[in-house]
């Protein structure tokens, strides 16, 4: 068995291309249609590696939600469920929290000099 | 049913504890290696006795070849697992499995830190490139996310968390070696500073130093020492992911698993149990832990634990030495739960001693709720 010579960026440099772009990409497995986030080499669990990239549809619910508090104010992570169903950490914008359920829509914005996906609680987003 | 080959083969046969709490101008690997001299001299064993070593600490890339070094052991067996916290827990099924095999005839397991002194609490743990940007304070955050989530789901209110850390100091005060002291309300947990929602200073462990170790040998050398030997009975671990986005569930731990695992090698049940050490890095891990290995309903650990039900007095000995909020919590705490386990099975507890103490649990918790291993202890009468 000879080693595999990688084609090209890892998924992780990939991803963060998309990003640079303005596209918010996930992984899709194109035997399984199951949906990878992080991106990765292979599927966690079924191993496949026939991975696509697809675009996210962006929709979500927060699964969870805290704010991190300091003598500054406060800034909220949270973990928001991906429609397509993998989970991924975030932040909500425009709000100090939200509650859990609420759905949200992604967005990318500039942290720190480099592109991230936020959200914001979409419209009529109430939980 | 046949007991599970390794079901009382192993024990327990020495303890060792230094500087809890704060210990200026001492490093962790002074902490970790006084400790471990007592541990040894506590079973009646010379440090070249000892062929075994495992270890795992927050400062040193390769810690069981700094052990080995310092103490001046040449082992023929050692690991280093470290999956945080629980690592001590997996060490001593480690060590069984070992023994057992003949690998090895005397493991000193063993831990120190001095991040209190030091300048605060210590990680080796990477940043994870899909979390990073949004600063998580790990490992709170994780923490405070699963506590969101289990208030959300089951109703599990701040009120019923405040009763674990003050059922702790309740422990605490009667523990000579505890850091914490003096009155604690659920008032006071309440009110205390807001540290991630919903967790306030008082839901989280506190930040000490401080040195841990234990020895383990073959149950029938076992007997021969000076000791009442501590055995294990059973051993169980479980992972569930490394970055808290990926968990399956936020409100319920794979300590469910780890826990099966354990109860099912010792052939024992939680009711069982005469003591309950549960890894209390924050007071949502009590209430999950409790609910995961069975001594509650998944859902009830709020309910459960209302009104003292776990403090002195209570209907179940949960964290008699304090624990990890009000005893001593150096970064990593697993070790610090057999220590307690052994001082109770061999009746030394003092004024917190429980009536009976024959089954104890402790179960190990690292990362954010990512590891999980349980170890069943018991005396002589549990064979």
């Amino acid at each position: 068995m000879q080693p595999i010579k990688p084609k090209g960026p890892g998924p992780e440099v990939e991803f963060k291309a998309y990003l640079k772009e303005g596209r918010f990409m996930i992984q899709k497995s194109s035997s399984t249609g199951e949906h990878v986030f992080y991106p990765r080499v292979a599927a966690p669990g079924s191993g496949k590696t026939d991975l696509e990239w697809v675009e996210a549809s962006g929709e979500g619910t927060i699964y969870s939600i805290t704010v991190g508090r300091s003598k500054t104010g406060g800034q909220n992570v949270a973990i928001v469920e991906l429609a397509e169903g993998p989970r991924m950490m975030t932040r909500i914008e425009g709000v100090e929290t939200a509650p859990i359920g609420a759905k949200v829509k992604a967005r990318i914005a500039d942290i720190d000099g480099a592109p991230a996906i936020v959200f914001d609680l979409a419209e009529g987003g109430k939980a | 049913m046949s007991a599970h080959p390794l079901r009382g083969k192993t024990a327990i046969v020495g303890i060792g504890g230094a500087g809890w709490g704060e210990a200026p101008g001492h490093s962790a690997i002074e902490l970790l290696g006084a400790a471990a001299i007592q541990a040894i001299a506590d079973a009646g064993l010379k440090v070249s006795d000892i062929d075994g070593i495992c270890a795992a600490t927050s400062t040193h890339a390769f810690p069981t070849l700094t052990v080995a070094e310092y103490l001046g052991i040449r082992p023929t067996f050692f690991d280093g697992t470290n999956v945080g916290g629980s690592s001590f827990e997996m060490h001593v099924l480690q060590a069984a499995m070992a023994l057992d095999a003949g690998v090895c005839n005397a493991v000193l397991i063993c831990y120190g830190s001095n991040q209190r002194t030091a300048g605060g609490f210590v990680s080796m743990s990477e940043p994870q490139w899909h979390e990073a940007p949004y600063k998580p304070r790990n490992p709170i955050t994780g923490y405070a996310l699963a506590t969101a989530r289990h208030m959300h789901e089951y109703g599990t209110t701040r009120e019923q968390l405040a009763d674990i850390a003050v059922a702790a100091r309740q422990w605490a005060n009667m523990n000579p070696a505890a850091f914490a002291k003096g009155p604690l309300t659920r008032e006071d947990v309440l009110k205390a500073r807001m540290v991630s929602d919903p967790l306030t200073t008082l839901d989280c462990c506190l930040v000490t130093d401080g040195g841990a170790a234990c020895v383990m040998v073959r149950a029938d050398r076992a007997r021969q020492l000076r000791h009442k030997p501590v055995y294990l009975l059973g051993a169980g671990a479980a992972h569930s992911h490394r970055s808290i986005a990926q968990a399956r569930s936020l409100s319920t731990s794979v300590a469910a698993e780890s826990g099966q695992r354990a109860f099912a090698m010792a052939g024992l049940k939680p009711s069982d149990c005469d003591l309950v050490m549960l890894y209390d890095a924050f007071t949502i891990t009590t209430l999950m832990f409790l609910e995961d290995l069975g001594f509650c309903p998944k859902g009830e650990g709020g309910r459960f634990v209302e009104g003292g039900t776990i403090a002195p007095g209570g209907k179940l000995a949960v964290n008699t030495s304090g624990g990890g909020l009000s005893c001593v919590h150096p970064g990593m705490y697993g070790l610090f739960l057999i220590h307690e386990a052994v001082t109770q099975i061999r009746d030394e507890a003092g004024e917190r001693q429980l009536p009976k103490c024959d089954v104890a649990i402790c179960h190990g918790n690292g990362g954010q709720f990512s590891s999980q291993v349980t170890a069943l202890l018991g005396s002589e009468a549990t064979l």
